[in-house]
């Protein structure tokens, strides 16, 4: 398997040189997306989220290729629409919100996809309802009625700290309970993990009830994310502790995918486990950047703390 | 598995593990094994395994190499493959861990130059940890510039990384050199108070931080 840890680096900055070194501008950017050549569209949206270059008509057309009926797969997918969704998350203006929320309904998985991440990183809580509906398609039974009940449930289990020290465990005996809800078989119908990282991120603590039994989904990458999502709606270190186990998984790609959502929530706990899974350097110190950043944001004093010197002592050992 | 307490197994069964090796993990305990063994007659095929996209394994093989040590040198210098990046990252890792200066010239073009950041990034470290008191004191000064040039241009690198290697190059020559020498200590200084200021990534700036204090405890953090 081929894999880049160079690509992989976060990093790349819309200077101006940086433009400058490719081989398009702004405006041919935007002429080509309303070009009739499908393949320069298909790059110009990549690209104008790649510089996010956030200019009025470049976020226009690129809603408007949200639409688009003209670039299709073999397989019925919409390669435009695709990069138009994650272009407009990377550019960040929050008129993209509401049609990103009408591409959830899109028929293509991988633009649905797409315009979870972007709503993700838009960070608007009026993609918590929609995005809500879509992950209710790995639940069964999903009456209004028996969420209602089965939100008490949780949060009797939530509000004694202490007495379920792992949630898999409290869990289980959750999904035990006659309100067992995730769908038993593998379910590769909506990009849960995606809709899942969103709602974390947008903050849908009421919404853990339905969060939570993906803990138990048959994908791991779907695990890691519910448990990255729980630990940014509780707070509480056992859901970062699953992703530590996660780092000690036989599959590297998983193990890259565990280091990406530590490095996402910025756990702690997490730091030494990240120096030392068997993983490329680069994603390592990616992760452990996260981690830094997040504890620099938090103490808001100019003294480094012991915990910020320790992950920048373990970030050197890795240059 | 290695195992301590067990007398060294014979060098030639060590290098055919390694070459034998069928599966990841397996690749990933011979290289552990050779590289403990610390056998000179091991180097080339540590350099080889260095090229083998296992993370792991090459992790080990750059400690084999960086204990192993001088006589290491000439030979990664003469293996440096110049058409895996990954595997030329791991060998430039090997030149900084050993810090001997004859990696020197390749260590300053690595980190100008290459296209690779893991490569850039590892030469920016390495530039700090070179062993300036094995250099020949007539070339030291101009040795020791060129090394402060070089960094203070990869300060400038568009990926965050190679910015924070940069540092913490700087934060190791700053203190081989001392405070009156040929105004190095002071542009480096000068540097990070200008970086610790104006680059845009969070975790930079902290270890501009970190290298100040631990530089010049008294003058930073105002």
């Amino acid at each position: 398997m081929s894999y880049s840890t160079e690509e992989n680096s976060n990093s790349i900055s819309a200077t101006s040189e940086t433009i400058q070194g490719e081989s398009l501008t702004v405006e041919q950017a935007i002429a080509n997306l309303k070009g009739s050549d499908l393949g320069l569209r298909f790059y110009a949206a990549w690209w104008l989220g790649r510089f996010r270059v956030n200019e009025g008509e470049a976020v226009t057309r690129l809603i408007t290729a949200l639409e688009d009926e003209d670039d299709r797969t073999p397989e019925g997918g919409y390669p435009l629409r695709r990069n138009a969704a994650r272009a407009l998350g990377k550019i960040g203006d929050e008129q993209a919100v509401n049609p990103l929320i009408e591409s959830l309904k899109c028929s293509d998985f991988y633009v649905r996809e797409a315009a979870a991440q972007s709503l993700e990183m838009l960070g608007d809580p009026n993609s918590v309802p929609p995005l809500v509906e879509l992950l209710e398609k790995g639940l069964e039974n999903s009456s209004t009625q028996e969420n209602l009940h089965i939100t008490d449930n949780l949060n009797a289990v939530i509000a004694t700290p202490g007495s379920n020290p792992n949630p898999l465990e409290s869990h289980n005996e959750f999904i035990k309970s006659p309100e067992k809800k995730l769908i038993s078989e593998p379910d590769f119908k909506e990009p849960y993990d995606a809709i899942i990282e969103a709602l974390g991120t947008l903050g849908a603590t009421q919404k853990i009830p339905l969060i939570k039994p993906f803990l138990e989904h048959p994908i791991p990458r779907i695990q890691y994310a519910t448990a990255r999502a729980m630990y940014q709606l509780t707070g509480e270190t056992s859901y970062g502790e699953i992703l530590v186990r996660a780092l000690e998984v036989d599959d590297l790609q998983l193990r890259r995918t565990a280091l990406s959502d530590l490095g996402a929530i910025g756990y702690m706990g997490a730091a030494e486990a990240i120096s030392e899974t068997l993983a490329e350097n680069s994603l390592k110190l990616i992760s452990l950047k996260g981690l830094l950043e997040r504890e620099i944001k938090e103490n808001s004093t100019e003294k480094l703390s012991e915990d910020a010197i320790g992950v920048m002592n373990l970030m050197d050992s890795l240059l | 598995m290695p195992n301590p307490q067990s007398p060294v197994a014979n060098p030639q069964s060590l290098i055919r593990a390694v070459e034998e090796a069928d599966s990841s993990s397996k690749l990933l305990d011979a290289v552990e094994e050779l590289s403990a063994a610390c056998l000179p007659e091991a180097i080339p095929i540590l350099i080889a395994a260095l090229g083998y996209n296992n993370p792991g394994a090459a992790v080990a093989a750059v400690d084999g190499l960086v204990q192993l040590g001088e006589p290491a040198v000439r030979p990664l210098l003469q293996l440096i493959d110049d058409h895996n990046y990954t595997a030329r990252a791991w060998a430039i890792r090997a030149l900084a861990g050993i810090g001997d200066p004859r990696g020197l010239d390749t260590l300053l073009d690595a980190a100008k130059n290459d296209f690779a950041l893991s490569v850039r990034r590892a030469a920016a470290r390495g530039l700090g940890t070179v062993k300036w008191e094995e250099m020949a004191s007539e070339k030291l000064v101009s040795a020791q510039e060129s090394a402060l040039e070089a960094l203070l241009i990869v300060c400038q690198d568009p990926e965050w990384v190679v910015r924070y290697a940069a540092v913490t190059g700087l934060e190791n020559l700053a203190k081989a050199v001392t405070e009156t020498e040929n105004g190095f200590y002071s542009k480096i200084l000068v540097k990070l108070e200008e970086m610790a200021t104006k680059d845009e990534e969070i975790a930079v700036c902290s270890r501009v931080n970190l290298a100040r204090e631990r530089i010049s405890p008294t003058d930073t953090l105002r």
